[in-house]
């Protein structure tokens, strides 16, 4: 259990921490976040005294940290930190032993210890031991950064940013393998980020600060669903949308507008022409009226069209169609679950609106998604 | 050759102690100004002050307080060795990452024991490099050794000059010579090696 | 005190080794400079030479003055002639390596952009890279002159005048008011040299290198 009273943390004039009063629950995981300078981070190195509070006071299960030796309180105390540290001297097994080895457990235990370790996040013993830092890829430094600071089996366990280094997939799995590991081993865990994704991903309760005070401590989805302040909704950002649903599509959001049409009168040969003219093999058929009739294809003319007459007589209606307002999906649904190419997107009074193809349907995505795909 | 051999042990032996003494003090020395950074630019001064002194003079001003021998000299080579191995020492301790530091002290441990298992073994291969700098240069000066009667390959030398003797001069300066680049080289190899492992 | 009456006493030869001192030192270190700086920044040119020039030049400065005292006596006799030849000899590798090393490191963008607009390859090297450089080349004349100054006392054996003869003739007759006639004024001369040229350094940095520093 942690908890803060009254702390304040000055710098000359600038205030670092605000009268600041909060209590972390044993075995909670505790997300720090908030934007640059709000003082996340000093409030975690004040939990173990890498920084003195100027006012207030921290305690740890009831006991003033300041009433601890502090070289002491460290070694109860793990330790991540985002630029990772691994002791680049010292191998995989010596840098996890390290604390283990100034509390003054045998050899033996070390060893035990570092062979458990590894285990858990799958890294084999044999291999990996007596590697050196330099030796390994980012997110494997990570990961034994964070066993280092699990060693001595601390109650308690800080991390500054331990992530923020690696890349988007790495990240990703190391968040995973923590949220498992804190509960498999019931730690409590005071976690600083930037990254809201991950405060939401990771966090039992979510600290967020701004300048120096608390702005709102709640879980994620109470601070999702009522943000406490504008500060923090802008943090939110994209995840707000999510729960908002979003506008209903249309099929003609996924039409693509340029359809080459005939009129039921023209004739084969003109037709063929326009299709060979336009690299197409099917062409859209509508009344004088400019109702949609059907299509017709060049195979058709070609198995069974007769020079000199119109096309009127091979006109295919197998093509499905939608209206333009409806929803994009049933579009979608029938386009994928005929054998055509397409859909064809008609008006109230029948006439033609679009076309949806496959083409249409992944452009209108992609610019959904990342905006215009012309540019 | 027996009298060479006696000359090249005597120097080498000379030149050791020295290096001994040099290195302890150089180290404990550098930590210090590392530790305490405005007595350590007082320490650095100082010794750049020692290195710029000529040093016959230097040798000659010792002889006056410590008389002729081998302390005189040992106590000379001491002190020219004492700036390269403390700016060596204070430089890489001062420039290592500071997020090291802050995991070594997060994690609990005391300044000693940052020092002993994690800023020392990391500052090795600079504090090597002046090491050999302070060795290669300490073999040239301990030449000198004749004019304050302390031994070494000096006195072939100075007996080939006296006696206008262009080989009893090589023969104290090429042993000389010879060793000293032995040393660079060989030390130049160690401190890459040094270096694995160190970032 | 007695060391006091004895330099009184002496002011004027002592003035008048000190002079020869600092002849001996400004000739030696600026033959040094026209010899090294025009192969430093030769070597500039043919870096595949470059390390082995340098080894080369290193291995000599590793040769213990005596020695190199004690070749000039054979070779060329006693005197200030002599002397001035070894001393020349030792001003060369530090001048040689800080030119080599200023120029090479003055960073290729200033090159380019000075080969870019039009200037010839010598231009290049006299408005950018020696200017550039040229704080490191000071800094290299300034080693060179305290080491001089050193080996100039060294010199004295050979009969080259300067401060170096008092702690020669001390160091024979146990004279302990001629060795510090000669140690006291050789150090601070050391000194004065190091601070000066360094003064001069300081003035000579480009603004915007001392920034950088």
């Amino acid at each position: 259990m942690i908890e803060f009273r009254n702390v304040t943390k000055r710098y000359g004039s600038n205030i670092i921490l605000q009268d600041l009063s909060f209590t972390i629950k044993t075995g909670e995981f505790v997300v720090l976040i908030g934007p640059s300078g709000c003082g996340k981070t000093t409030t975690l190195r004040t939990i173990n005294r890498l920084i003195e509070p100027k006012t207030g006071t921290v305690f740890i299960d009831g006991k003033d940290v300041t009433k601890q030796n502090a070289v002491e309180l460290r070694r109860q105390i793990g330790y991540v930190i985002q630029q990772i540290g691994l002791f680049p001297n010292m191998t995989v097994s010596q840098n996890i032993s390290v604390v283990p080895k100034l509390l003054g457990y045998s050899k033996q235990e070390c060893d035990t210890i570092v062979r458990d370790l590894l285990a858990l996040v799958d890294m084999p013993y044999e291999e990996n031991a007596q590697k050196y830092p330099s030796e390994l890829s980012g997110g494997q430094q990570q990961r034994i950064g964070v066993l280092r600071a699990l060693a001595a089996s601390p109650p308690i366990v800080l991390m500054d940013e331990p992530f923020g280094a690696l890349d988007p997939v790495t990240r990703d799995s190391l968040q995973e393998e923590v949220k498992r590991i804190q509960k498999k081993l019931k730690k409590t865990i005071v976690f600083v980020t930037h990254d809201m994704d991950e405060a939401l991903r990771l966090a039992d309760t979510i600290i967020f600060m701004d300048k120096g005070k608390i702005l709102q401590m709640a879980s994620p989805e109470e601070m999702l669903q009522h943000p406490a302040s504008a500060v923090i909704k802008s943090f939110m950002g994209k995840h707000m949308d999510n729960d908002v649903p979003a506008a209903p599509l249309l099929a003609e959001d996924f039409m693509k507008k340029k359809v080459y049409k005939v009129y039921k009168s023209t004739k084969t040969l003109e037709s063929i022409e326009m299709m060979s003219k336009r690299d197409i093999n099917s062409l859209v058929v509508i009344d004088d009226d400019e109702t949609y009739l059907g299509t017709v294809s060049i195979e058709d003319i070609k198995a069974r069209g007769k020079a000199g007459r119109s096309i009127a007589e091979l006109i295919n209606t197998d093509i499905m169609t939608v209206g333009r307002k409806d929803d994009a999906k049933e579009a979608l649904d029938k386009l994928l679950s005929s054998s055509s190419n397409y859909v064809v997107v008609l008006n109230d009074k029948r006439t033609v609106a679009g076309i949806i193809t496959r083409t249409s349907t992944a452009k209108a995505m992609g610019e959904a998604l990342w905006g215009d795909l012309s540019a | 050759m027996n009298e060479l051999m006696h000359a090249i042990a005597e120097h080498l032996s000379i030149v050791a102690v020295a290096m001994v003494f040099a290195t302890i003090i150089g180290i404990a020395l550098g930590v210090l100004s590392y530790w305490k950074r405005k007595l350590g630019s007082f320490i650095i001064s100082l010794a750049e002050i020692i290195q710029t002194i000529p040093s016959l003079a230097l040798l000659a001003l010792l002889m006056i307080i410590f008389g002729l021998g081998d302390l005189t000299m040992g106590v000379a080579l001491v002190l020219y060795a004492l700036l390269p191995i403390i700016r060596n020492t204070y430089t890489s301790l001062t420039q290592l990452p500071p997020y090291i530091i802050d995991a070594a002290r997060g994690m609990g441990m005391s300044r000693a024991q940052r020092l002993v298992k994690v800023e020392i073994p990391l500052s090795i291969p600079m504090i090597f490099g002046g090491i050999k700098v302070a060795l290669v240069n300490s073999l040239s000066i301990a030449v000198m050794g004749v004019l304050i009667g302390s031994g070494g390959l000096g006195y072939i030398i100075y007996r080939g000059i006296q006696q206008r003797n262009m080989e009893r001069i090589l023969l104290g300066a090429i042993p000389v010579v010879v060793i000293a680049l032995i040393f660079d080289w060989g030390m130049g190899k160690a401190e890459k090696r040094l270096q694995k492992h160190t970032r | 005190m007695r060391l006091i009456t004895f330099f009184s006493k002496n002011s004027e030869a002592m003035i008048a080794s000190l002079g020869q001192h600092i002849a001996l030192v400004l000739i030696s270190v600026g033959l040094g400079m026209v010899i090294a700086i025009p192969l430093g920044i030769l070597l500039t040119r043919h870096k595949k030479a470059a390390p082995t020039v340098l080894a080369l030049a290193g291995t000599v400065q590793t040769i213990p003055g005596l020695v190199m005292l004690g070749f000039a006596l054979i070779f060329m006799g006693i005197g200030t002639l002599p002397a001035l030849a070894v001393l020349t000899i030792y001003s060369i590798l530090p001048i040689l390596r800080n030119t080599y090393t200023g120029i090479t490191e003055v960073l290729p963008s200033y090159k380019d952009a000075a080969k870019g607009i039009g200037m010839t390859k010598s231009q290049v090297l006299f408005k950018v890279e020696l200017p550039l450089a040229l704080p490191t080349i000071v800094s290299g004349i300034r080693i060179s002159a305290v080491y001089i100054v050193s080996w100039a006392t060294l010199a004295g054996m050979i009969g080259a005048g300067g401060l170096g003869d008092w702690i020669w003739t001390g160091l024979a007759t146990y004279n302990t008011d001629y060795i510090l006639a000669g140690a006291i004024p050789s150090a601070i001369l050391a000194f004065a040299f190091s601070a000066l040229i360094g003064f001069l350094q300081k003035l000579i940095t480009p603004r915007a290198l001392r920034r950088n520093a």
